[in-house]
């Protein structure tokens, strides 16, 4: 069911020249999460636009399923990889219900199995779907507005999902009633997860695999444990700027 | 009341004024957005292409109408005079609000929305049809609604191009100076510029996302009404297109023309069985001439000393027989053909009141000079200009009046000197208010100013087409004196009399 992703020597340039990322190689297994940490403008999202095909590399390849990216219809590869947003980016002219049925609808699925499989993901997101399927985006709170958000990118079940730094913009109770949730359906689905943040806590609380970014280098790939324990400087930086109650809050798997 | 008054006995004209209002409104905003929303939508994508195309409508918008129409009256293929031309003046006035709004309302949408759209798998045109135009919607509709407007208060120009609509009335009502005509044609347009205003305010509002829960309902009964008014509105000026044979007459825009061009008409339909289209109150003598030789007009009466100098440049002569041949020849070099002349000669006239007339036993303009040293004199602007004006009348006759005369409007001057404000003036010969207000009309015994008969001017090529056109206008020839025209324009311009009955009448009396 989930696919693998693989970096291998990825550079991106910008057209400028400007190097955003340099060298970059890893793999993600399937039903992995691997989240990648760094300051911001150190390449990320990048990252994730290159998966989907929102950019190209400038050197070196990525993959897909086993597949080039370059060798796949981008439509049809953004339909298999959910994206989830920080600012959601929810359509406002169209219900919760239409805009989790987008991706189906553009797949062409049957009206009465979107109508099903729209029920389901709100179930699955803890929203009501009878109360909620027809409300507007405007009348939704911040964080149920990211729960639709994850519905959405989840609505054809897509083997791969990216996730940009989708609970930046929440308030810290809400951000970990999120991540409960998130641990409970990645627990269910096992999809393939790249998510990018900046909030080291987050990083801990999420990740099967850690990567740490640092001037368009990916500087460290491992288990949380592992790079906690780690000693290079670059990454022992980031741990320093984790305060301490986040890592005591994290809950066993 | 008045207002009330002219409205119910014009019902029926009113009524077509309107509508052909409403329509030409209606095809131009829809044509505007049918060019203006996909062009925006290039222009929202592609800002260097955009960026000269707003350029371009941004600086259309700054034409004043009036010298827009005037200038399209020249430019063969789309311009001419008529509908057509109008369309084409309000749809490059509706271009700019439609496409301004349209890359306004694309390029304002939230970029997270659009990135999410792109990220899920839509492709271009997916992405545009369900989500760049349904949000960018409410800003489109408003642009739609700024074009609706305009085109409501430019389409009342449109009238000087023979376009018909409400400005018919405006214009007439400025030529006669009378008010009531004049807001007989502006209350509607305004009352329809506000109903317009309003109706597609509705729309935008109904369009804002999270309006209403059954606004996509509402959307659609809006846009299956709006696509069912345009088919109507394109059949409509499918099936008035040429159908049959017809013959335009057309007129410039001041009452003696209407009621000639009526004349013309009315003689046509009465003799032959040719259909007859009006397209009267057109612009001055330059539009009427350019329609004429384009052949959006195929016949209109123009004045012979107005012809030589105004249309040929060529000096003009004082013996009438000399200008009427140099003008026909003139026009038959271009392919038009004179007529013989009506009959009268709207020429200058030199009007003193009856009443001073009969007490001095004033007969002719020379009669005046031993009276005019006591006398105050008003002139329009323009005679008082021209060399074959003022300067050269005091030095034909002689005169010398108690003080330099008044510059006045030519509105205003004949009330002037029948309250006895002035004592003395130049008008119109064939003016309604000569005879209105009981002024006399000097003859002007040593020939001084040039002749202006009334002469019907006909493309040769449609005399030749249907030559019963000719022996139906051939009648009128010496038919209408001095006399009966300043009656005519008398009915019109100050007994408010309607100028298609008025003409009928005198018919009447002549066939009898």
């Amino acid at each position: 069911m989930a696919a693998s992703i693989e970096f291998e020597h990825v550079q991106y340039r910008l057209p400028s020249g400007v190097a955003v990322l340099d060298d970059v190689s890893f793999t993600v297994e399937p039903g992995d999460v691997l989240v990648l940490v760094g300051r911001s403008g150190v390449g990320k999202t990048t990252i994730l636009r290159l998966i989907n095909h929102l950019l190209l590399p400038s050197t070196g390849e990525i993959r897909v399923e086993g597949r080039a990216t370059t060798a796949w219809d981008p439509i049809a590869l953004r339909r298999r990889t959910g994206y989830v947003l920080q600012e959601v980016g929810l359509f406002p002219h169209m219900t919760v219900g239409r805009n989790i049925a987008v991706v189906p609808h553009l797949e062409g699925w049957p009206e009465a199995r979107i109508r099903a499989r729209c029920g389901e993901l709100l179930e699955l997101v803890g929203l009501d779907p009878v109360s909620y399927k027809g409300r507007f985006p405007h009348e939704l709170s911040g964080g149920q507005r990211q729960r639709v958000g994850v519905a959405r990118a989840l609505a054809a079940d897509p083997p791969v999902l990216l996730m940009d730094e989708p609970f930046g913009a929440l308030d810290p109770l809400t951000r970990s009633e999120l991540h409960r949730e998130f641990r409970r359906i990645q627990g269910q689905l096992r999809k393939t997860v790249v998510m990018v943040t900046h909030d080291m806590a987050e990083a801990f609380a999420l990740a099967t695999r850690l990567g740490v970014l640092d001037q368009g280098r990916l500087v460290a790939l491992d288990t949380p444990d592992a790079i906690a324990r780690a000693g290079d400087p670059r990454i022992r930086m980031f741990l320093e700027a984790l305060p301490p109650i986040p890592v005591i809050a994290r809950e066993p798997d | 009341m008045n207002l009330i008054n002219f409205w119910l006995s014009h019902r029926p004209e009113m009524l077509v004024a309107l509508a052909q209002h409403v329509v030409l409104v209606l095809a131009a905003t829809a044509t505007a957005i049918a060019i203006g929303l996909p062009l925006g939508i290039v222009a929202a994508r592609k800002p260097r292409l955009g960026a000269p195309l707003l350029a371009f409508t941004n600086i259309v918008q700054t034409v004043p109408s009036l010298a827009m129409f005037g200038f399209l009256v020249a430019v063969p293929l789309i311009g001419g005079v008529g509908a057509r031309s109008a369309l084409i003046v309000l749809i490059l006035y509706g271009l700019l609000p439609v496409m301004r709004n349209t890359v306004a309302g694309i390029q304002g949408i939230d970029r997270a929305v659009r990135n999410a759209g792109v990220a899920m798998g839509m492709t271009a045109r997916q992405l545009l049809l369900q989500v760049e135009l349904p949000l960018a919607m409410p800003t489109i509709v408003a642009g739609v609604r700024v074009a609706a407007v305009v085109g409501v208060g430019a389409a009342t120009i449109a009238a000087a191009i023979g376009a018909g609509g409400l400005g018919d009335f405006i214009f007439r009502g400025l030529s006669m100076t009378d008010p009531t005509v004049i807001l007989a044609g502006a209350v509607p347009a305004a009352v329809l510029a506000l109903a317009v205003d309003a109706g597609l305010g509705w729309l935008e509002r109904v369009l804002t996302p999270g309006a209403a829960r059954h606004r996509r309902l509402t959307f659609r009964a809006a846009a299956a009404g709006i696509i069912a008014l345009m088919v109507v509105v394109a059949g409509g000026f499918a099936l008035s297109g040429r159908w049959g044979t017809r013959v335009i007459i057309g007129s410039k825009n001041f009452t003696e023309q209407v009621i000639l061009g009526e004349l013309l008409a009315q003689a046509v339909e009465r003799a032959t069985d040719l259909r007859v289209d009006r397209r009267l109150n057109l612009g001055g003598t330059f539009i009427s001439e350019e329609a004429l030789r384009a052949g959006a007009i195929d016949a209109y009466i123009e004045y012979t000393g107005t012809a030589l100098t105004a249309i040929f440049h060529q000096p003009t002569s004082r013996d009438r027989a000399e200008v009427y041949s140099r003008v026909a020849a003139a026009y038959a070099e271009s392919g038009r053909t004179v007529l013989p002349p009506l009959g009268f000669n709207n020429t200058f006239a030199i009007l003193v009141r009856t009443a001073d007339a009969r007490r001095l036993g004033l007969k002719t303009i020379s009669d005046v000079v031993p009276h005019a040293p006591k006398w105050k004199a008003a002139f329009g602007y323009e005679f008082l200009e021209r060399e074959d004006g003022y300067k050269g009348l005091v030095r034909t006759y002689g005169l010398r009046f108690a003080e330099p005369p008044r510059v006045m409007d030519l509105t205003l001057i004949y009330r002037a000197l029948a309250s006895g404000a002035v004592d003395l003036i130049a008008g119109d010969a064939t003016h309604g208010l000569i005879k209105g207000l009981d002024l006399f009309m000097l003859e002007d015994n040593r020939r001084y100013f040039p002749p202006y008969d009334a002469v019907p001017v006909v493309r040769t090529q449609t005399l030749a087409a249907h030559p019963e056109l000719r022996t139906a206008i051939e009648r009128l020839a010496g038919k209408i004196s001095e006399e009966t025209m300043r009656e005519m324009n008398y009915d019109v311009d100050v007994r408010r009399r309607d100028a298609s009955a008025v003409v009928r009448e005198f018919l009447d009396r002549l066939g009898s």
